[in-house]
């Protein structure tokens, strides 16, 4: 019994063989530092629950940024403030891995206070361990978060002033405000009495999370005589007397008995479940239909779609290019982009192409479709010479100034609104360009429907609209 | 096998689950929001994790977690947002872990606006954070690339134990495009330098610390040499019209599409024109322009920036032939008309 009581925890290395100073069974930290304490407390609670092979540590910033030369398990060691990100990451990789955050005071709660807040109020299944000794230690004894007001660092030379530098922040009691997180518990290492409490915190802390309880943070008041300044046993007398008063012990929150455990559950779909998921087993899918010609002159069209915001410009282009893949041309589909967007204005840029297309741009589009005024006046004069331009005489009530084009006139919303739906102007219009240029068959204007348009109920009025625009380009060709 | 007409936002998430990327960190951004929002349609259907973080920072972080657990992570953003992740991809960069980034650039500096720039290209392809490192570079142009590329991106971060960069804008992310998917990547190897939170792993370490300045050295010197390997082996461009070309057009992304329609109509016009487009950004398509720079009369490059990748063109070239430069910047994208014209201006 005596000799277990003597023994090293298993979950520490025999020799630190990492440590790249001469002395490989010492450990880096000062005398009368507090993290020796944590770090024994972790190892045998690891040992216990036999959980090290499985355990992943992340050690911080700070003086425990070594904790790897000690842990026989998993290490990672994160940047400034950032362990319950790095151990959001792990973990969510691992879920039956146990993932320790430990943290100091300057790495949780200056640098990383965002960090732990929102790993804490997603109830990450993590336990972290916040070592606060009220001053940042490995840099030489600055100003951390946690300082006591009045309080001499060497960034606070004349001690905390309130008025500059604000009051210490009470971790405990700020993530147990949080709905999320299970178990919170501030206990101090001064004496005996008080370090068995913080053994039994950081086991019940790491319990919680054997048993997939949730998050769990114990804030441990520890001493750091160096960067006090003061010798250990002064240190100790330091934390009772003049932190305590500061940072009450006790436990904030525990929830643990309320709580259901966190399902851990694994789904690793075949290759065929795998591409159903994404939506691109298309092999039953799409047919490829039998491309017509168009009339001489509108062979590659380079197409501009334009109109106000709410008048289907965007998806009568995509309607287009989606008709151009059923007949196996190359196509691109690009939409006005920038602050036009939310400007109440949509154009958008499709190219049907027998080869390869360059630019996704239409700067001077061989077709111009205009779905009202602005958009007619806007680009009518980019159109190239002998280009095509449609535009919907119901809504725009100019005429086109241009002699050196072919205009398809067409009262498209007219035609929409007598099938008693305005908004299918976009695909009457979509099918007279397709018969007045001969690009499209009806039968692909069908097919392109299917996908086009997502609601099964709109697909009916939506053909008649193709019927009706097709009959018009043909009619006035 | 049919191919889908989408944007290359969604493909390039779609691509990323077929290379067996389950996991994706991330924060919205214009212009890469669709990203993430496709990410969280896919991801955890296949059964894998999406998780908006609360910032850039923790995003990139969280990467750098899963990344040292061996699985295949991703993120996304846009250069706001890649400014803020340069610390986070130092460290990864620093560790030597493989992990998936993707920048949709806007424009800058500052908020500067959502519309597409190319002024990222020196916070990406020149390392960007601190210290003495590199991150591979995918330079995509289309729909297709947004797709394919992911699955490149983690087979080099994997090979060469890397961050890897997709470097894109916003055209190349919200064009709709064909794109054909092949089929999903099985189970990954096991790495020997990740945890697994098991015990064969255990003694792993993911750490960019090295104590001694003879020790950092040396794990740097390894580092350089990473990188040489990289540039030795994994150039890779496209050539369009260049055999015979005098004069060559060098842009890449976007850029290189319009580029392409500028080459077409100045053969048209009987011009010996020729566009090279690197494909990766870094490792740089050095020996390919040494080569052409001792026959071509000139070069023009063109890109969306202040003129960031010319720099790297004429430290190649060393003047032996000239280096033109055409950019716009702010979001302002070139016109197929107004590339051709400047063209036709510096022939001689």
């Amino acid at each position: 019994m005596a000799s277990k009581v003597l023994q090293k925890p298993k979950s520490f290395y025999d020799i630190y063989e990492r440590n790249p100073g001469t002395d490989k069974k010492m450990p880096h930290y000062c005398p009368g530092c507090g993290h020796g304490n944590v770090h024994k407390f972790i190892a045998e609670a690891l040992d216990d629950f036999e959980i090290t092979d499985k355990t992943i540590l992340i050690s911080p910033v700070g003086c425990s940024v070594f904790a790897y030369y000690y842990f026989d398990t998993g290490n990672i060691q994160a940047a400034h403030g950032r362990a319950p990100a790095v151990a959001t990451g792990i973990k969510r990789a691992y879920p039956e891995s146990i993932v320790i955050s430990y943290q100091g005071d300057g790495d949780l709660a200056a640098i990383g206070t965002a960090e732990i807040l929102h790993a804490a109020n997603r109830g990450e299944n993590l336990t972290v361990f916040f070592i606060n000794n009220a001053i940042y230690g490995m840099t030489g004894g600055q100003m951390a978060p946690t300082t006591l007001v009045g309080q001499r660092t060497t960034t606070t030379p004349t001690g905390r002033n309130s008025r500059n530098e604000g009051f210490p922040i009470k971790v405990a009691e700020l993530i147990s405000q949080l709905h999320a997180p299970v178990y919170v518990e501030r206990v101090a290492l001064f004496d005996n009495k008080h370090r068995a409490r913080a053994r039994m915190a950081v086991r019940k802390a790491l319990k919680n999370q054997v048993e997939n309880l949730g998050f769990s943070l114990v804030e441990i008041l520890s001493a750091c005589p160096s960067g006090w300044k003061m010798d250990p046993v002064d240190s100790l007398h330091w934390i009772r007397d003049v932190m305590l008063p500061q940072f009450p012990l006790g436990v904030y929150k525990d929830v643990t008995k309320e709580v259901e455990p966190y399902p851990i559950d694994h789904f690793n779909p075949t290759a065929k479940e795998t591409k159903e998921l994404l939506e691109i087993n298309t092999e039953k899918g799409d047919k490829k239909l039998t491309r017509v010609t168009p009339r001489p002159g509108f062979e590659n069209p380079e197409i501009k779609v334009a109109g106000f915001g709410g008048q289907g410009v965007l998806l009568l282009g995509a309607a287009l290019a989606q008709a151009g893949l059923l007949e196996d041309y190359h196509v691109s589909w690009l939409p006005s982009y920038g602050p036009e967007m939310r400007g109440g204005t949509a154009n958008c840029h499709v190219n049907i192409r027998d080869i390869e297309i360059g630019s996704p741009m239409v700067s001077n589009p061989t077709v111009l479709i205009a779905l009202n005024r602005p958009s007619l006046e806007k680009f009518e004069e980019d159109v190239v010479k002998d280009g095509l331009i449609i535009y919907d005489t119901s809504l725009i009530d100019i005429d086109v100034k241009r002699k050196d084009v072919k205009i398809l006139a067409i009262p498209a919303t007219e035609i929409a609104d007598k099938l008693g739906n305005t908004r299918t102007a976009n695909m009457v219009t979509l099918a007279a360009y397709a018969a007045y240029t001969g690009l499209f068959s009806k039968e692909v204007l069908y097919e392109t429907l299917k996908s086009a348009i997502k609601r099964k109920r709109l697909q009916e009025i939506n053909r008649k609209a193709i019927d009706e625009g097709y009959e018009f380009g043909l009619k006035n060709h | 096998m049919s191919k889908l007409l989408i944007k290359g936002n969604d493909a390039l998430i779609r691509g990323a689950v077929l290379a067996g990327c389950r996991f994706y960190f991330g924060y919205p951004i214009t212009p890469a929001s669709e990203i993430a929002e496709s990410a969280a349609k896919f991801m955890p259907r296949v059964g894998g994790t999406f998780l908006q973080a609360e910032s850039e920072v923790a995003a990139i972080n969280m990467v750098y977690g899963a990344a040292g657990g061996g699985v295949r992570v991703m993120t996304a953003s846009s250069s706001p947002g890649i400014s803020l992740k340069q610390e986070g991809v130092s460290y990864a960069a620093g560790a030597e872990l493989p992990c998936l980034i993707v920048d949709i650039m806007r424009g800058g500096p500052g908020l500067g606006n959502i519309a597409p720039e190319q002024s990222d290209y020196n916070q990406v392809v020149k390392g960007g954070g601190h210290g003495n490192y590199k991150c591979p570079v995918l330079a995509p142009n289309s729909g297709q690339e947004m797709a394919d590329m992911t699955g490149l991106a983690f087979d080099l971060a994997e090979k060469y134990r890397t961050p890897v960069y997709i470097l894109a804008d916003g055209f190349t992310g919200q064009m709709m495009e064909p794109v054909e998917f092949g089929d999903p990547l099985g189970a990954l190897p096991r790495k020997d330098w990740a945890i697994y939170g098991d015990k064969e792993s255990k003694h792993n370490l993911i750490s960019s610390i090295f104590l001694n300045a003879e020790d950092l050295e040396e794990h740097n010197i390894k580092l350089q040499k990473k990188y040489a390997t990289i540039e030795d082996n994994e150039v890779r461009v496209e050539e369009f019209m260049i055999d015979d070309a005098e004069y060559v057009l060098i842009g890449y992304g976007i850029i290189s599409r319009i580029l392409k329609t500028v080459v077409e109509k100045l053969r048209d016009d009987g011009l010996k024109f020729g566009l090279l487009r690197p494909k990766t950004l870094f490792p740089f398509p050095k020996k390919i322009i040494d080569n052409l720079s001792t026959r071509v009369k000139k070069f023009l490059v063109v890109e969306m920036s202040n003129g960031q990748m010319v720099e790297d063109v004429r430290l190649v070239v060393l003047g032996r032939s000239p280096v033109e430069f055409y950019g716009r910047m702010g979001g302002v994208v070139p016109s197929t008309n107004e590339i051709y014209e400047y063209t036709k201006s510096i022939i001689e």
